[in-house]
């Protein structure tokens, strides 16, 4: 299989050990062109190892990468004013004004501000009242968009984006997501990273990853379909002793706070779902949870992902 | 303590130079309450919480917690109450028993309190095996989950947390909030911070701050029928971008 | 007071368990009191004597005899004229100099006051005073075994003169070797600290993952800060001229240069300290340690080199400072150039381009 045959980027078995932790383990990934790809993970999954490793800006131990077609241990020097980059943290110089390290970047790619506007445009036009304003008294969001535009200003054919919306409002992260779709609807390949579960749904494809292991690839609706198994959605005003009732009845195999509702897993695997619900109604009725209502849910990604789990980082699985 | 709210704010207000940071908030916490104080960065949340927690005075308006004012009983406040942040919780370069023994001293506490106080921590935690692990050791989740208890061991009234599940993996975030609804149903108050918005959904009443000033405030079903939105993240979004987000019409709702 | 307790208990065991820090702490003071125990000596042995005898005879060859014996003095040169010490001095080949007049022993034998003069090297701090203290006392003993003049009076009486700093000043000893302090000292703090704050700022993730080479990175940090140095070196030099009137015999277009010269050297170390860290603080700190205390030692700034135990001496040579107090000293003091010069400017110069290329080489091109 030739490089760049099976997508902007593949990744292939590869691992990356920081001592005796192991930040990824044998992991592969597949990217194609024009799409808007999500990594996502919590803190310590190995996403922005990853994304360096995609960015040149480390070698894994085992394995390959490839970006574009090159190799992205070998081809360094060719790829990288091909890639746009956001490191996590934004990496903006503090003392310098907005438009200071715009022309910065690009300079330092080789091109110019007016040369590249109408490919920031979109982006740059948020930014304009604020232009002469330092990088460090910029707002997380205009930060965030400040830190795109510089990704972008040198016209790259991919961006790799380290959580770029961590800390930052609902408010921006929705405007950013916004221009990352549009970026998309312009042909460009985003690679983004995120440890929010309801960003996934932006997303064409994502990963799920945990502790340095994928835990699965697919569209986010392909994902949240995977579940597999029956979801409800139980309703009550006291939800904190509904939860540890529920623990103790014997066919809860998974229960756990969602949003509003409590979500529940019943442990046996062919029971209906009528049933359930109304076993479990029952239930909660004996147990003086008089305003308990059951009904069912449609599982998201991120009860795809607590199911895939099975153990929070670090611990053992049961 | 016999009043009924354990945080009364009326009329807070923080101005640095010209600069307003917190203006004029009114809000009360009721005894065993969990609060989200949730706004962007930069609308004021962090030097509201500075005021409430006795770090900072306010430059107008009146607060009390956990029954004592804000500007002249300061110091009695810090003791009475517990604050985590995700910046910092505990010492790396500590174990998990010293860092307990560390905060059980600092409040006062005696050698046997200490003591029993960190086997039951330790225990409901499952970190006994890992009690003389330095804390660096530890996996984030469970470090932010021993955070939390540390800031409970000194039994306050009232607990502060800055972000405090920032990062961590669902499950995970999922058992702090256990532990949060544990307190809670002890009678301790939660105030709590956060940027999942779907957290936002845990807590009794939120309340969210834009620009200096509360723009809602309520419970997470009150205020998802006032401003039509599905989740509070719309709440979010219609409350600071009306112009650009404007609530949906009902019959829009309904489509 | 359990609270206080427990504070420093945690205090404690910070210290204990920070093995860099303590390794530090421990250490730096023993190596440290070596250190200064054996460069901090301000008497002077083999000091290089030059002699000056236009007509040897018993009594100027007995003379000679005794500065050898004294085993302080090494006699380096014998010429016929004075001129001759000229270079000598320049080169600093000689320290010192007894110059004897014609017909010494025939003026003691008709009972006449012969002078000899000594000249000492005044460019260095403790030289100077000495050869004159030094070289006064074994003429005095010699006298003394003569048994003197039949008046009773001195017969030989020694003049001194301290070349190149005839008034003595201590700035003039010391302001050379000040400005090669404080230079080297701001210039590698100021690329160690420019370094570390992208690391810290995450800016140097981005700067990494373009089309920058390590050595454009490099460059593009060294020269602004430069220009900056070469304004502190004529601030330094007016100041010098100034405020504490020390003289510019030489060029001052070559002080200039040198000035530059060792300030690139000084901006190369400050690279090559921050490529292996990340930590402004421990940049600041490795480029305070690396540059101050050689400096201050080993320099030849306040404590002369030739009075080191000769590991220390070999490892001055490693020193930049050392290299640019000689050429300092050399210029202001005693107005030389290039042609006497040119050793040190050329080991300055080969100092600057190995710590360039040693430090482009260890600045990666990846992150780790």
């Amino acid at each position: 299989m030739t490089p760049g045959s099976r997508g902007v980027i593949e990744v292939d078995g590869v691992t990356k050990r920081f001592g005796d932790r192991i930040a990824l383990d044998a992991v592969s990934l597949a990217v194609a062109p024009a799409e808007l790809f999500g990594l996502i993970g919590p803190d310590g999954a190995g996403k922005t190892t990853l994304l360096r490793i995609l960015a040149t800006l480390m070698v894994p131990d085992r394995g390959q990468a490839f970006v574009l077609g090159r190799n992205v241990v070998a081809d360094l020097w060719t790829l990288r004013p091909r890639i746009g980059y956001m490191p996590g943290r934004f990496s903006l110089y503090p003392d310098l004004s907005v438009d200071e390290n715009l022309r910065f970047f690009a300079s330092v790619f080789g091109t110019t501000i007016a040369r590249e506007y109408r490919q920031i445009a979109p982006i740059y036009r948020q930014l304009e009242p604020f232009r002469d304003r330092r990088a460090a008294e910029l707002s997380g969001g205009m930060k965030q968009k400040l830190a795109l535009c510089c990704a972008l200003v040198h016209r790259p054919e991919l961006l790799l984006l380290d959580e770029p919306t961590t800390g930052v409002d609902a408010v921006s992260r929705r405007e950013f997501w916004d221009l990352l779709g549009q970026l998309k609807a312009s042909g460009m390949t985003v690679l983004v990273s995120t440890p929010y579960m309801d960003e996934a749904n932006r997303c064409d494809r994502i990963a799920l990853i945990q502790s340095g292991r994928f835990l699965a690839i697919d569209t986010p609706h392909a994902i949240a379909a995977s579940f597999g198994r029956p979801l409800l959605a139980v309703r009550t005003a006291d939800r904190y002793r509904a939860l540890l009732a529920m623990r103790e009845w014997p066919h809860t195999s998974a229960v756990y706070p969602f949003g509003e509702t409590i979500h529940f897993v019943d442990a046996r695997a062919e029971a209906p779902p009528d049933q359930i619900a109304a076993e479990l109604l029952a239930f909660l009725l004996s147990r003086g949870f008089s305003d308990a209502s059951v009904a069912p849910a449609v599982p998201t990604v991120e009860d795809t992902f607590v199911a895939r789990m099975g153990a929070p980082s670090g611990e053992r699985a049961a | 303590m016999t009043e009924p709210f354990a945080i009364e704010a009326r009329d807070l207000t923080r101005r640095f130079g010209n600069f307003t940071a917190v203006d004029r908030i009114t809000f009360n916490v009721r005894v065993g309450e969990v609060f989200g104080f949730l706004g962007a960065n930069g609308a004021g949340k962090t030097t509201a919480i500075r005021m409430l927690t006795g770090l900072l005075a306010p430059t107008s308006g009146q607060a009390k917690v956990a029954g004592h004012d804000v500007y002249r009983e300061a110091e009695r406040i810090k003791r009475d109450i517990g604050y985590m942040s995700q910046r910092f919780s505990l010492y790396d370069d500590l174990t998990v028993r010293e860092n307990i023994r560390l905060y059980g001293g600092i409040y006062d506490l005696s050698g046997q309190e200490i003591r029993d106080r960190t086997a039951l921590m330790l225990g409901r935690l499952g970190l006994e095996h890992a009690a003389d692990q330095f804390v660096r050791a530890i996996p984030l989740g469970w470090r932010q989950k021993l955070a939390f208890s540390v800031a409970l061991l000194h039994q306050p009234s009232v607990v502060f947390l800055d972000e405090p599940t920032s990062g961590v993996d669902p499950i995970t975030r999922r058992q702090f909030w256990e532990l949060i609804y544990d307190a809670a149903a002890r009678g301790t108050t939660v105030l709590v911070t956060t940027h999942y918005l779907d957290e936002a959904e845990y807590c009794d009443r939120i309340s969210i701050m834009v620009a200096g000033r509360i723009g809602a405030l309520g419970t997470p079903r009150e205020l998802k029928q006032k401003f039509s939105a599905d989740s509070i993240d719309e709440v979010f979004v219609r409350l600071a971008r009306p112009d650009v987000h404007p609530p949906a019409s009902p019959s829009e709702r309904q489509g | 007071m359990k609270a206080l307790a427990g504070l420093l208990r945690k205090e404690v065991y910070h210290i204990l368990r920070d093995r860099r820090t303590l390794v530090v702490i421990i250490a730096l003071p023993v190596l440290q009191v070596i250190l200064f125990g054996y460069a901090i000596r301000t008497d002077v042995d083999h000091v290089r004597l030059a002699i000056v005898d236009p007509e040897p005879d018993a009594i100027t060859l007995a003379l000679r005899g005794r500065f050898t014996a004294a085993g302080v003095f090494s006699i380096v040169a014998v010429v016929p004229r004075p001129d001759a010490l000229e270079s000598l001095f320049a080169r600093g080949i000689a320290q010192g100099a007894v110059v004897f007049d014609g017909g010494l022993a025939e003026k003691l034998a008709r009972g006449l006051p012969a002078r000899l003069l000594i000249v000492a090297d005044g460019s260095e701090p403790n030289t100077g005073s000495i050869v004159r203290a030094y070289a006064a006392a074994v003429i005095e003993a010699y006298e003394r075994e003569r048994g003197g003049a039949p008046r009773g009076g001195a017969q030989i009486v020694p003049n001194v003169r301290m070349r190149f700093n005839p008034t003595r000043e201590s700035s003039n000893l010391f302001v050379p070797g000040l400005m090669a302090f404080v230079l080297t000292i701001v210039s590698s703090l100021m690329t160690a600290i420019s370094l570390t704050r992208e690391k810290e700022t995450g800016t140097m993730e981005a700067l990494l993952v373009s089309p920058l080479r390590p050595w454009q990175i490099i460059v593009g940090k060294v020269l602004p800060y430069l220009a900056v140095g070469f304004v502190s070196v004529i601030g330094v030099i007016l100041e010098a001229r100034l405020v504490f009137q020390v003289p510019l015999r030489g060029s001052v277009a070559l002080l200039l240069f040198e000035g530059l010269l060792f300030i690139l050297v000084s901006l190369s170390l400050g690279i090559l300290i921050s490529a292996r860290t990340s930590s402004q603080r421990v940049a600041m700190m490795g480029a305070l340690i690396g540059t101050m205390l050689p400096t201050m030692l080993l320099s030849g700034f306040i404590f002369p080199i030739e009075s080191m135990p000769w590991p220390l001496q070999a490892i001055s040579f490693a020193v930049p400072a050392r290299w640019f107090v000689l050429v300092a000293r050399g210029i202001m003091l005693k107005g030389v150039g290039l042609a006497y010069l040119w050793l040190a400017t050329l080991i300055l110069l080969g100092m600057a381009l190995f710590l360039l290329v040693v430090s482009t080489r260890s600045f990666h091109e990846r992150l780790e």
